[in-house]
């Protein structure tokens, strides 16, 4: 009788050394400046691409493993969605807003990281670095395309998820998360790494997906709960790599630091600009919230960006410039943004509302040092408007920053009832900020930021001149649709139609 | 001393898992969330792969734990035993 043996097993070292660092060779014929053409350009030094450490040591046959078991309970869960009304099940419509803004401004930043990530790993020289931004380049763009299959099946009952790829490249909120992927993508390889790996990854992605997503499970939506962790199971991989790039710059040469440091700098602001929007949909658009944007910086943020910080002081590193300008804005930032998205909603492919006297309250006792004193009294203002028959509504253009291209609708740091506004003049054009931080990054770099795209100046030019209504056929926006206040919207009027006939026999 | 944190899916397969940690960590404090269970723990955190059997009743790959895993926070240290987590200060 045949007795079956067990293979011997590699050693998961000995496997990672045969299944990838045994897959790069020397070229022979060419020169490594000519293959690698970007590595040099950005100033950084690198001594030894076999220092380079993956914690995970992840090998390309254990990745396709797991990646297809969390394929499989993806789709198990995502069928049983679309099979059971799992649209209905949600606390009630306003939640979808928070979704429309995560289909049209966080689901093509995957796409964009996914491209990213892509060159990345050919203009790498390490074979560590190149097979793991390979990874990544998939994950990215796994997430890209189950988020927008979740999503669908939202889109098949609610306005405003039809038109998201055209919305990603023009309307004007959707441009904060795609300017942030355009800047990394079109730097360098090392500041990519950075911007991604490092910032968007370790520093900020946890705020975005962790309250967020458990939002979601509290807010009954099994699908993006579904998707969010799916995604976020990769994250962790990426944080740690994100991580390691940046350690492995440090110890290679100590040229590297100030390098470094700016690109830290640089992006811990450019992140923290683009949770603005975050910020808004943990504090004002999840019906039934799991905590506060205030609560989530402290663990997120404060906490773990404190502690890792502390941890790179070792190389010299300290924490990012804009760090206690942000700490000044966390308290403010969800209202101040929610107002202007208020006021804008003409032109917004979601719905906002007035906060019911109930969320007034709550945002009163997460906030007790700033929302009585000055966003309660806006917020009564609008509803007394609201009461009278003459809603609130800004039909001017918002005033956006040239480098993070939100609405320069912040406040000063030490001055909460004042606007920050910065100005610049270069070659005789005027270009505005938002904030201190956000000039410095242009001052930096004003021959790559004159060139960005802003949307208010787009909708001046062809083909739409001007015409609002013209402007929202170009950005696929259906008025009265798609845009508005929730109160009286067709997706809220349907919602509760639908529920009813689901839980009774009417 | 900072904090480090690993966040899994509430679900079957990590149960057993979570009492591993907890049984190699007597100092970590877990926190059941929406959907997650958050573990931290003040600078270090172990997670070993024969407690995690134990718990199982099945042999274990630490990359298993790549399928369930959300978040986590410090320096990773893992070989096929075991994935350690570490702030060095």
């Amino acid at each position: 009788m045949d007795m079956k043996t067990a293979n011997k097993k590699m050693s998961a070292k000995d496997k990672y050394r045969l299944l990838t660092r045994d897959l790069s060779w020397e070229p022979s014929y060419r020169t490594e400046e000519e293959i690698f053409p970007y590595l040099a350009y950005e100033g950084l030094k690198i001594h030894d691409w076999n220092k380079w450490e993956d914690p995970f040591r992840l090998t390309m046959d254990a990745y396709w493993k797991y990646q297809a078991e969390k394929e499989r309970k993806f789709y198990a869960i995502i069928d049983a969605h679309a099979q059971n009304n799992g649209h209905l099940n949600i606390t009630d419509a306003r939640y979808l807003s928070a979704l429309k803004i995560f289909l049209q401004a966080i689901s093509p930043g995957e796409y964009a990281a996914h491209k990213g990530f892509a060159r990345a790993g050919r203009e790498f020289r390490g074979v560590g670095t190149q097979v793991a931004c390979q990874m990544q380049a998939i994950d990215e763009i796994r997430h890209a395309q189950t988020q927008i299959h979740a999503l669908s099946n939202y889109n098949k009952f609610y306005n405003g998820f039809h038109a998201f790829a055209d919305q990603r490249d023009r309307i004007w909120y959707t441009s904060v998360a795609r300017s942030f992927f355009d800047d990394a993508m079109s730097a360098g390889p090392f500041e990519f790494m950075i911007a991604i790996g490092f910032s968007f990854e370790y520093v900020l992605t946890n705020l975005l997906f962790v309250p967020f997503m458990s939002g979601a499970a509290y807010n009954g939506d099994m699908a993006t709960v579904t998707f969010g962790f799916s995604a976020q199971s990769d994250e962790a991989r990426h944080m740690t790599l994100g991580l390691e790039c940046i350690k492995f710059m440090l110890e290679q040469d100590p040229d590297n630091l100030p390098i470094v440091q700016g690109w830290i700098d640089k992006w811990f602001w450019r992140g923290f600009r683009v949770l603005g929007l975050v910020s808004t949909m943990m504090d004002y658009m999840l019906p039934k919230r799991v905590m506060s944007w205030r609560e989530a910086w402290e663990i997120y943020g404060a906490e773990n960006g404190g502690a890792l910080f502390k941890d790179l002081a070792r190389y010299g590193i300290r924490p990012p410039k804009g760090w206690d300008d942000a700490e000044a804005g966390i308290d403010h930032m969800s209202h101040q943004f929610m107002l202007g998205l208020y006021q804008w909603s003409f032109g917004t492919s979601f719905h906002a509302w007035i906060p019911s006297d109930e969320d007034l309250q709550w945002l009163s006792a997460k906030y007790p040092t700033t929302f009585d004193k000055y966003y309660r009294p806006r917020w009564e203002h609008i509803k007394k408007l609201e009461a009278a028959g003459t809603p609130f509504k800004n039909y001017g253009l918002a005033k956006l920053c040239q480098c993070c291209q939100l609405p320069t609708v912040f406040t000063e740091p030490a001055d909460p009832t004042l606007i920050c506004h910065r100005e610049v003049e270069y070659k005789g054009d005027k270009y505005h900020f938002c904030s201190d931080h956000c000039m410095s990054i242009f001052d930096n770099e004003p021959e790559k930021y004159i060139q960005a795209w802003l949307p208010m100046p787009a909708l001046f030019q062809e083909p739409t001149n001007g015409d609002l209504g013209a402007w929202m056929d170009w950005v696929s926006l259906k008025d009265g649709q798609d845009n508005g206040d929730f109160a009286d919207s067709q997706d809220r009027r349907n919602f509760e139609m639908w529920r009813g006939m689901a839980t009774s026999n009417q | 001393m900072s904090t480090v944190f690993i966040a899994l899916q509430t679900n079957e397969e990590t149960r057993p898992i979570i009492e591993a940690i907890e049984m190699d960590n007597p100092e970590a404090v877990v926190n059941r969330e929406p959907a997650m269970v958050k573990i931290n723990a003040p600078g270090r955190l172990v997670i070993r792969r024969e407690t995690i059997e134990e718990q199982l009743g099945r042999s274990f790959d630490m990359q298993e734990l790549n399928i369930n895993l959300i978040t986590l926070s410090g320096n990773v240290v893992e070989d096929e035993d075991s994935l350690t987590l570490t702030w060095g200060n």
